[in-house]
């Protein structure tokens, strides 16, 4: 079986110049930032907060955070891994202001043996996503993700969504790799068994 | 090996991180057993179909106006760092200091 590839890669000399220069001040640099990375972060925002309004409000306020306080980050680690920080934790505070009755932390763990173990081992049809028309499938994909705890699809949309790996996933979160694999792989199996209804193999469904 | 030990590996095995012998033993595992065949077969769909999706794209015209408020609010942070930001200074919380990448 052939391993899942990372789609994002990285001019990352362009991109020195561009935080150099922003640093300095040259707002035009900024911009070629915030056009590399806009459409991103807006994902992920709006995969934590569930809302459009509040994914917008965060997408301003991290990329004027992050020009804010340019002059603390030093090049350690990559922009964007730094900008992913600013930006997941302006989502959970939107999330915990939309929801102050739950506790909303990238540190929730939710641990039982169940949602680890598959219940139902069911085949799906070939080409899943063309059982149903682009809007019905993100309709469906939205409904599912959202039924995750918000610690569990926040490590998903980062690492399989946005593609960012394991270490950088766990730099971006403050959590420990063991700890990014363990929600990785606990989201990944509860998304499968929750997209088992829609996308298992029918009756009469012939292909191989 | 059995079933649990398959699953608490499925994540290396998807990601293709881990040793070759370890990766030889759940593929002869796979060999075998139809339930785990199955579950690693839809979880690798699963994480396909999210993202190939394009769900929650930023359409242009909200990407044009969110570029704008942003440049705004850079310039008007720049003419004055001290007040001029719309939002309010970040707390520590925040604004993460920065860590190396592993």
């Amino acid at each position: 079986m052939e391993a899942i590839e990372n789609k994002v890669a990285e001019p990352a000399n362009e991109e020195t110049v561009l935080v150099e220069a922003a640093r300095s001040g040259d707002i035009g640099a900024f911009e070629s930032l915030v056009r590399r990375y806009d459409r991103n972060v807006f994902r992920i925002a709006q995969h934590i907060t569930q809302n459009r309004e509040d994914a917008e409000d965060v997408v301003q306020d991290a990329f004027l955070k992050a020009y804010q306080n340019l002059g603390q980050f030093q090049g350690q680690s990559k922009f964007y891994t730094w900008l992913v920080r600013i930006a997941v934790n302006e989502a959970l505070m939107r999330l915990r202001r939309r929801r102050p009755e739950r506790t909303v932390s990238i540190d929730e763990d939710i641990k039982t043996e169940e949602d680890s173990m598959p219940r139902e081992i069911a085949d799906w049809s070939p080409n899943p996503e063309q059982m149903y028309t682009q809007a019905e499938l993100k309709d469906i994909l939205g409904k599912t993700i959202q039924g995750l705890p918000p610690s569990f699809r926040t490590v998903f949309v980062l690492r399989d969504v946005e593609g960012l790996s394991t270490e950088e996933t766990a730099s971006a979160l403050e959590l420990s790799v063991p700890a990014v694999k363990s929600r990785l792989l606990r989201a990944r199996l509860q998304l499968r068994e929750r997209l088992n209804k829609y996308f298992k193999r029918r009756d009469g469904d012939t292909r191989p | 090996m059995k079933c649990s030990d398959f699953l608490k590996e499925l994540t290396d095995y998807l990601d293709d991180a881990m040793d070759s012998r370890t990766k030889a033993e759940l593929e002869e595992h796979l060999q075998w057993c139809h339930n785990c065949y199955v579950v690693c077969n839809t979880t690798k769909s699963t994480i396909e179909i999210y993202r190939d999706s394009k769900l929650y794209e930023l359409p242009d015209e909200l990407r044009t106006r969110i570029h704008s408020a942003i440049v705004a609010n850079c310039r008007s942070h720049k003419s004055n760092p001290q007040t001029a930001s719309s939002t309010k200074q970040p707390s520590p919380e925040e604004t993460p200091q920065e860590k190396p990448a592993k």
